[in-house]
């Protein structure tokens, strides 16, 4: 929401690189991200963005940079430097991060109801009551069926495994969601509705959203600003309709004249 | 460049352009550069409407595109007043310049570009919502603006992709001017419309620069120019590629 | 049963003679570094309540899962003057308990008993015994997974993280899975505790009938996992929480029926099948806690009275 305009930014990356051996993961990236915005990183497979998005998101220690999130209580910190109780404390409450593999993001061998319901008794939550009714409120924002509520993930389709995910990475009002790749994999219909769904909620919650993907289209729909990755760099960033109508990088461009006409 | 001015100012400087230059550099066709815009300079205060004139060619709409930082230019400043302040939206920061969109600059582009499957109400009102409006009044604006522009109610909750011509046009404006904004860029708004809703337009244009709008727009009906225009902006083409 | 069987004191029954301490062991089978070894983790153990403590795990005579965590602990605490009573199930007459028993007062040489009241050790596979135990006893369970996040976490770098992060909002899945599908928590053992406002522990596979008894135990409770290499501990009067939520209390079981020899309503009973015909009777699973009931004249639906007074009083 734009109302927020006077905030400082909510995640602030400088410098940060990642290196695999020899091997560039991603390269002095820098970037500042606002409550309520949306930034996508496009680039194709190896362009290390998802590296960047591991890194950013409190998954992979980079090997040099800082990551900086603004705490509720103690404002901008790195999160690096911040203990692993509390870095874990921040990506269970104030984090989400959802998976391309929705296997590597639900647990897969307890129901529906639960998976949301987690992240409430993590923070202590212990009322069963409560935790069901917050639960099942949220499979109705992500357009669950409530009579699948018992059901295990792995009795889902692929689309309502992503739903599923969404709830339950956002039962706890985060105010920063990262998002690898949310929709491929889906059917471009099923594509299509996943994405209505994020772009409804982002907006609707104020959630800023960080979107790694290699589709235009997902980026064009979802996110103001966009990163164009290529060989670990930043490459080009803006404003996303100023990057995909006015691409000022080679690499921009090509990726840009890629698209295939509908 | 000339610039006619058929009208004194009305107020406050609200879109105020300086030695803009916009080229395009098509790194995959050889690295050829297409200049644009070479040395742009005018200002728009509130309640003018400024119209941007010149032959086909001549960056009518790279201009409008680059007031709205949707095209990035190579130099000079294009200084919009947001909250009192006049910002450069060349250099600002993203979302500061997400922030001048969503509470001071208006675009209606010459074609509908909206999420597909949604209706289009909700298209209408989503940046009302945005903005932290209820819904119930929101959808009232909405409505309201859609029935002036006579889309009929029961196409309210379709998405616009399968109207016709003129009604997507339509809902392109009413996207727009179901807000206030202190300053409008409009892209041809009337270019595909029938006599009745083109009139109902240049109301609404009018209505918006009456109640302290600045707009510059690109019109190619003599008539409408006349109608809501109150200067005149001629731009001429750049000299050819080096 | 005769007058004058009953009024004799306890004998042991034939397959369970007293046997005589064998040459050629050390003292409770285990060499003195292992055990030094063993004791040092139990501290451990006691110092933080509930957090298991990895071990050089021995090979012991007999394979895994037969009790060989709780013989370790019970090796590395027994003294010459201890007196050790074996139960598995609440039983002491069972083929577990009685070789484990058989197996210290061999390598050891110490007294054995049946009798809750006379123990100073009291190794045990799944069962607490119903007599509340006192500050001079030690309570040794064997463990055979010691890990309660294991079913959720299946890695062990995960769950040791989990545990000393205190991220233990995954036991609660457990017990809304429980809740969500049958309406109320299954869970009928081995229930997960909260040790001393910290540490999930899991008890060993006990009937959650038995949990209530582990909290301010006046006992000290150790915890044996063989071939997980684990040892843990509950110091004497400690808190021992059972988990559950605020709308689904903890409760343990409870029994429409009462012992069928003792007549006892406030112990955890077994089902015996009595025929083929699906005759059954409920029965003390603590087969001391029953003799002693008996003895002292209490008689159940199906027990026969035992003691002179009860029998004139039949007469």
């Amino acid at each position: 929401m734009m109302a927020l305009r006077d905030n400082g930014p909510l995640l602030e990356v400088e410098g940060l690189t990642q290196k695999y051996g020899h091997q560039i993961g991603c390269e002095d990236v820098h970037f500042s991200l606002y409550p309520g915005e949306v930034l996508g990183i496009v680039g194709e497979s190896g362009s290390g963005k998802s590296t960047l998005l591991r890194c950013a998101s409190g998954l992979m220690q980079p090997t040099a940079g800082t990551v900086r999130f603004d705490t509720r209580v103690d404002g901008l910190q790195d999160i690096y430097a911040l203990s692993e109780a509390e870095r874990r404390m921040l990506m269970r409450t104030d984090w989400g991060i959802i998976f391309q593999n929705a296997r590597d993001g639900l647990r897969m061998n307890v129901s529906a109801g639960a998976n949301v319901g987690e992240r409430l008794m993590a923070v202590g939550e212990r009322h069963y009551g409560s935790i069901r009714d917050v639960s099942s409120e949220w499979l109705e924002k992500v357009e669950m069926d409530l009579g699948r509520m018992d059901d295990l993930p792995r009795t889902f389709s692929g689309g309502m495994q992503q739903r599923l995910q969404i709830a339950r990475n956002l039962v706890t009002k985060p105010r920063l969601v990262f998002m690898d790749e949310p929709t491929s994999g889906l059917d471009v219909s099923v594509q299509a509705r996943l994405l209505d769904l994020v772009r409804g909620l982002v907006r609707q919650l104020g959630i800023a959203c960080i979107i790694v993907t290699h589709d235009l289209g997902v980026v064009r729909l979802l996110s103001d600003r966009l990163m164009v990755m290529r060989r670990g760099r930043v490459v080009e960033q803006g404003l996303t309709d100023q990057v995909l109508d006015d691409p000022q990088h080679a690499y921009t461009q090509l990726l840009v004249s890629s698209i295939l006409p509908v | 460049m000339t610039m006619t001015d058929n009208n004194q100012n009305h107020g406050q400087d609200m879109i105020r352009v300086e030695s803009l230059m916009k080229s395009f550099t098509l790194h995959n066709q050889g690295g050829v550069t297409l200049p644009v815009l070479e040395d742009v300079s005018f200002t728009v205060a509130q309640g003018e409407c400024v119209i941007l004139a010149g032959q086909s060619g001549a960056g009518k709409s790279t201009l409008l595109r680059s007031l709205y930082a949707n095209y990035l230019p190579q130099s000079g400043q294009v200084l919009i007043r947001h909250d009192g302040e006049l910002v450069d939206l060349v250099s600002a920061a993203p979302h500061v310049v997400l922030d001048i969109r969503a509470r001071t600059l208006g675009y209606v582009s010459q074609f509908l570009r909206v999420i597909p499957r949604v209706g289009t109400i909700d298209l209408v009102a989503d940046s009302l919502l945005a903005r932290g409006i209820n819904e119930v009044a929101a959808r009232e604006k909405a409505a309201t603006l859609l029935s002036r522009l006579r889309i009929p109610e029961s196409l309210w909750s379709l998405p616009p992709a399968t109207f016709s011509g003129g009604e997507q046009q339509r809902v392109n404006i009413a996207m727009t001017l179901v807000q206030d904004y202190p300053v409008l860029l409009l892209d041809e708004p009337t270019a595909s419309l029938d006599v009745e809703n083109r009139q109902t337009v240049v109301d609404l244009i009018n209505e918006a620069r009456q109640n302290g709008s600045a707009i510059v727009g690109i019109f190619h009906d003599q008539a409408v120019r006349e109608a809501v225009g109150t200067r005149t902006y001629e731009l001429q083409p750049a000299r050819s590629a080096a | 049963m005769s007058m004058t069987q009953e009024a004799q004191p306890w004998q042991a029954p034939e397959h369970d003679k007293p046997v005589e301490q064998v040459e050629g062991y050390n003292f409770a089978y285990l060499d003195e570094q292992t055990k030094r070894m063993i004791r040092r983790a139990i501290l451990k153990g006691v110092a933080i309540p509930g957090y298991q403590v990895p071990f050089g795990s021995r090979e012991m005579p007999l394979p895994y899962g037969w009790g060989t965590g709780g013989m370790q602990v019970t090796a590395a605490v027994i003294g010459e003057n201890d007196t050790l009573k074996v139960i598995d199930q609440g039983a002491d007459d069972t083929t577990n308990a009685v070789n484990i028993r058989r197996f210290f007062a061999k390598t050891a040489g110490v007294a054995t008993t049946e009798k809750t009241s006379d123990a100073s050790l009291i190794q045990t596979r799944h069962r607490i015994p119903e007599k509340p135990l006192t500050d001079d006893q030690i309570l040794i369970y064997q463990v055979p997974i010691p890990e309660p996040l294991r079913w959720v976490e299946p890695r062990e770098t995960e769950t040791r993280k989990m545990h000393a992060l205190e991220e233990y909002g995954v036991m609660h899945v457990s017990l809304y899975e429980s809740i969500a599908r049958f309406g109320r928590i299954t869970t009928a053992y081995n229930y997960p505790v909260q040790v001393n406002g910290r540490y999930i522990m899991a008890p060993s596979p006990i009937p959650k009938f038995d949990n209530p008894k582990m909290h301010q135990m006046a006992a000290l409770q150790l915890f044996g996992a063989g071939r997980e290499k684990r040892i843990y501990a509950v110091p004497p009067y400690t808190d021992v929480k059972s988990l559950d939520f605020e709308d689904h209390p903890f409760t343990i079981q409870s029994w429409e029926e009462n012992c069928a020899l003792c007549g006892a309503d406030d112990s955890y009973l077994d089902e015996v099948i009595t025929d083929d015909a699906g005759g059954k009777m409920y029965v003390c699973s603590d087969s001391d806690y029953c003799a002693e009931r008996r003895e002292a004249g209490h008689v159940g639906d199906q027990g026969e009275p035992q003691t002179p007074a009860q029998k004139g009083a039949a007469e």
